[in-house]
């Protein structure tokens, strides 16, 4: 599959509580600050996108997000992608309605597979990312964790994204849990055997650690778009770094200037 | 000078209130409503729209928009479709068999194609941030892309296109797997834009304040 597009770079901001928080492994998570900052930054950075992630909710079945989402709109012009404990079409809707353009959904799409089709039906494939969070098991084998990372679903990720995807999800946001907050690089043999299994575009996620690795999920990965966190968290480097980075490897990537 | 007053057109889908979000960052105040007294003294309307296009029509007839929408555009009022809301300006779509539209603009709605010029696939639907390039034969100026530049990017979420029929319409175009897919087309006052202005940043708040402007 060919992609014409530019590769987007996605800014992810976890968030607990009112706070941006950041872990190792999904785990272990420390509050980095004021989300509505954060985000307002990396949109001037040049961010392609956004996505939040309520790192909680599915332990409490309830997203917080919409308060924070409202507030961004009024100032970050690019699309927003939510997730975390969105479990029905009503969840997705309230999301959507408060300023999403797009949900991410986990936990509640392993339990009840039939919500993808449900939200992809009354609002069209391309809001539906499919939040996989992935666990090696053993060689180029992955297990779906759900929960934030918190629990097994004994579901193989290749099988799962495949029967995701014929349900109609419109976009895949693939975690490495074993990489994410490592800075050791993305996992590109998982990215890599995802990105072969689907027709929908790919986000890598988890384990960024140098301007580089983005280069590696989008040429070895197969990767469509390369979301970061703490790398832009702890000012390690800008959205314009990256782009730049990638620009000059052969990369296609939005034009941009900063203003 | 009293603001103009903006109405987006609130049909029940997609994401209104980024774009209202976006039209006040321009400096604008909006109203979004479905009242058809309401959208009918607008000096400007957009119509925004996210979804399918029987929908989207099936929603414009039960809120007796259809004609309102048809009148504003023969007044002269400025009008522009986002996404959906420019497809529907055209005449008829083939999403999921034939629907009409509300013939605005002579033309079809048709499937972005599936093949790139070399014959090899491409993803379906067409997602994310692309250069926008003058059609052939066109002009920006006088156009809400008067003030933006050749190979700006905006964001595009979609997997039909529009095909005006009289070439003339056409404003800009991208270019996907080398296939011409229309950015924005426009008669007179009216304009539609297949990406999304008010999520493609600077660039696409530049397209609705020249909107505004008009």
């Amino acid at each position: 599959m060919k992609s014409e597009s530019n590769i987007r770079l996605v800014a992810r901001l976890d968030i607990k509580g009112p706070n941006l928080i950041k872990g190792v492994h999904l785990e272990g998570l420390r509050v980095i600050g004021d989300p509505e900052e954060h985000a307002y930054r990396y949109y001037k950075q040049g961010a392609d996108e956004l996505v939040y992630m309520d790192a909680v909710a599915s332990l409490y079945g309830r997203n917080h997000l919409s308060e924070i989402i409202k507030n961004a709109v009024k100032n970050i012009f690019v699309p927003l992608t939510v997730g975390g404990g969105i479990r029905s079409v009503e969840d997705a809707t309230a999301v959507l309605r408060s300023g999403a353009d797009k949900v991410a959904i986990n936990t509640a799409a392993v339990a009840n597979p039939k919500l993808i089709t449900q939200i992809a039906e009354k609002f069209g494939n391309q809001c539906v990312v499919l939040s996989v969070e992935a666990k090696q098991m053993s060689n180029k084998i992955w297990e779906v964790l759900t929960e934030n990372g918190r629990e097994r679903s004994g579901r193989d990720v290749i099988e799962w994204v495949t029967e995701a995807v014929d349900r109609g999800v419109g976009e895949i946001l693939l975690t490495s849990v074993d990489r994410e907050g490592t800075r050791k690089g993305f996992d590109v043999d998982l990215l890599h055997a995802v990105s072969q299994s689907v027709t929908v575009p790919v986000i890598a996620s988890g384990g960024m650690g140098k301007l580089e690795d983005a280069i590696d999920a989008v040429n070895n990965g197969g990767a469509d778009a390369v979301a970061m966190a703490d790398i832009l968290h702890y000012e390690r480097a800008t959205i314009e770094d990256v782009r730049n980075v990638c620009r000059s490897a052969g990369l296609k990537v939005r034009s941009y200037e900063q203003t | 000078m009293s603001k103009p007053k903006v109405v987006v057109i609130d049909f029940g889908v997609g994401n209104l209130l980024s774009v209202q979000r976006a039209v006040e960052k321009c400096g604008t105040d909006t109203i979004m409503s479905s009242e058809q007294d309401v959208i009918s003294q607008a000096n400007r309307v957009i119509l925004p729209g996210v979804g399918a296009f029987a929908n989207g029509m099936k929603a414009l007839e039960s809120l007796g928009l259809v004609k309102v929408i048809k009148k504003i555009a023969a007044d002269g009022i400025p009008l522009l479709g986002i996404c959906l809301g420019m497809q529907m300006l055209l005449d008829e779509s083939e999403e999921h068999g034939v629907t009409k539209g509300l013939g605005i603009i002579p033309g079809r709605v048709v499937p972005v194609p599936v093949l790139d010029i070399g014959g090899n696939s491409m993803k379906i639907p067409h997602i994310g941030w692309n250069s926008t390039v003058i059609a052939e034969g066109a002009t920006w100026n006088k156009t809400i892309l008067q003030n933006s530049t050749p190979g700006d990017s905006f964001y595009f979420v979609h997997s039909f296109m529009a095909e005006p029929d009289d070439q003339k319409m056409r404003i800009a175009d991208c270019l996907y797997g080398g296939n011409r897919v229309a950015a924005v087309i426009g008669k007179g006052n009216i304009f539609g834009c297949q990406f999304h202005p008010e999520k493609s940043g600077t660039t696409g708040l530049e397209v609705l304040q020249n909107f505004l402007s008009f």
